[in-house]
């Protein structure tokens, strides 16, 4: 069991802000930490890996990592850390950067297996592409057998189908050595993948707490789905209006009546749904 | 010309680059925890490290030589107190001279390293001290390998820049015959006695040291980024 009780306060870009989470996490769970930029959510994976000082406590099975006399260093949890940019040492080819962390050969050839990186083992990071340099980046972070994996974003710089691929390899990772695992992620089909809790943070405070469905599914009462996208366009054809809504990386036509056009305003953030609907998923 | 070039005592040369040598050692080892403190201090009193650290660049160097040398003499309690407790002079003799070149070329160790270590990612430190690396293994196996570039530049204009100082040394070593009468100060002699034959041929070998130095250390840059892909 992980107990985080913390309070910081930090200079955000809207003034001072009181990032304050107390929460209890399974050992063995995948948390996925959601809310928009500025909410707190990497100060939060910082402060969980000593990186920065906060008050409070943070406690890792008896391990007591934070409390009001004492900080663990970095250095002595034993986490993993994955960073949204991969912060490979460029000078150390692939192979290097994992023994680098721990000398454990058998360790770092299990995990170049698991990620399909055995032919790049000798390659210099600057060389690979971004998926494999982010799969090289959470090698290196399981190298030292962590307790806590943070992942801060790890996927956000990667093209979508790149990204479901390391989304498996993420899962592979967490089930086979047993982490629990905080990540940092916007995107809901991804948090409903890979996390079995979701929390929501919003001006550094917990605003949602739950499993993927209850926190991610937005359809209220008898609505079938609900979509939110930000409308681009309103275009009248003869007596009635078109919206033109991007939702995910789709462009969408919504009739309108004049009534909803005129109170629509374009660039705002709106949620298409519908109620009875039969869909074909092809 | 042959003749003249026989004639010629190069014992001069060889202190000048006695003293660069053993004073870019020195400064390497003390300029390394400084320059990486500076990189990632938030305190407030790094303006006011930086600013002391960059005085030699500023100052005359009669100014700096005339502090060395009234610290070093017997005018003073540090002068009295290194020759009390261990029989140490430090003007007019060689040892003097590294104090002084250590103080006079501090900034051409110090800026080059320091701007290298705050161009790494943070992020890179921070993984290794995730790893479980302490500060001394992250500098020496991450931060430094990564910023070779730098530290070529810091080593070789310090050694270059040692090789060419004139006020300080002059004023604090004077110019002993194969004690503190390097290249420069020798050029100088050589001029006030107008023998410009002998201070031609030794103008021309700092000139063409100096270009060679710096050719090396540019070519060597252009290269490593190439290969790492910066242009």
């Amino acid at each position: 069991m992980i107990k985080i009780d913390i309070v910081k306060v930090l200079q955000g870009a809207k003034g001072e802000m009181k990032l304050s989470v107390n929460v209890d996490i399974e050992e063995g769970e995948f948390l996925a930490l959601s809310g928009v930029s500025g909410s707190g959510k990497t100060t939060l994976l910082r402060i969980l890996s000593g990186l920065e000082s906060a008050k409070g406590t943070v406690t890792v099975g008896n391990e007591v990592w934070l409390d009001d006399k004492r900080s663990l260093a970095p250095q002595k949890r034993k986490i993993g850390y994955v960073f949204q940019d991969y912060a490979l040492f460029p000078n150390m080819t692939v192979i290097e950067n994992l023994l680098f962390v721990n000398k454990d050969q058998a360790l770092a050839d299990r995990l170049l297996e698991l990620t399909a990186l055995n032919d790049m083992k000798e390659r210099l990071p600057h060389t690979l592409s971004g998926g494999q340099q982010q799969r090289v980046s959470m090698c290196r972070a399981m190298m030292n057998r962590p307790k806590l994996l943070l992942m801060d974003e790890p996927l956000s710089a990667l093209d979508p189908q790149m990204r479901t691929k390391l989304q498996d390899e993420i899962l592979k990772l967490h089930k086979e050595f047993g982490t629990t695992t905080i990540m940092v992620s916007h995107d809901p089909s991804e948090i409903y993948r890979l996390a079995s809790r979701v929390l929501v943070l919003e001006e550094g405070k917990v605003i949602n707490d739950g499993n993927p469905k209850e926190v991610l599914l937005k359809t209220q009462g008898s609505q079938k789905f609900s979509f939110e996208g930000e409308l681009l366009d309103i275009t009248k054809v003869d007596v009635i209006y078109i919206a033109i809504v991007s939702i995910g990386q789709q462009l969408v036509e919504v009739v309108v009546s004049s009534d909803e056009a005129k109170n629509l305003k374009i660039g705002q953030s709106v949620r298409v749904s519908t109620k009875a609907f039969a869909p074909m998923i092809v | 010309m042959i003749e003249t070039l026989k004639a010629m005592e190069f014992t001069p040369f060889l202190l000048s680059f006695k003293l660069a040598f053993i004073t870019t050692a020195i400064l390497f080892v003390i300029s390394l925890p400084l320059s990486w403190y500076l990189s990632q201090t938030r305190s407030k009193m790094k303006p006011l490290i930086e600013a002391v650290t960059a005085l030699p660049i500023v100052l005359p160097p009669s100014v700096l030589g005339f502090y060395i040398l009234w610290a070093l003499s017997q005018n003073s309690a540090l002068g009295v107190f290194l020759e009390e407790n261990f029989g140490i002079q430090l003007v007019f003799n060689f040892t003097g001279l590294v104090v002084a070149s250590c103080f006079y070329s501090l900034p051409f160790m110090v800026q080059p390293l320091q701007s290298g270590f705050e161009s790494l990612n943070k992020n890179m430190l921070e993984a290794s001290y995730i790893s479980g690396k302490s500060k001394l293994t992250t500098i020496l196996k991450v931060a430094l390998p990564n910023i070779k570039p730098a530290l070529l530049t810091a080593i070789i204009v310090t050694f270059a820049h040692t090789v060419g100082e004139f006020g300080v040394v002059l004023m604090v070593g004077g110019s002993i015959p194969g004690e503190t009468k390097v290249a420069s100060v020798a050029i100088y002699e050589m001029v006030e006695i107008m023998d410009y034959s002998s201070a031609h041929i030794y103008s021309i070998i700092m000139l063409l040291i100096s270009f060679a130095v710096l050719l090396t250390v540019y070519i060597f840059n252009h290269k490593y980024r190439m290969k790492i892909g910066i242009r």
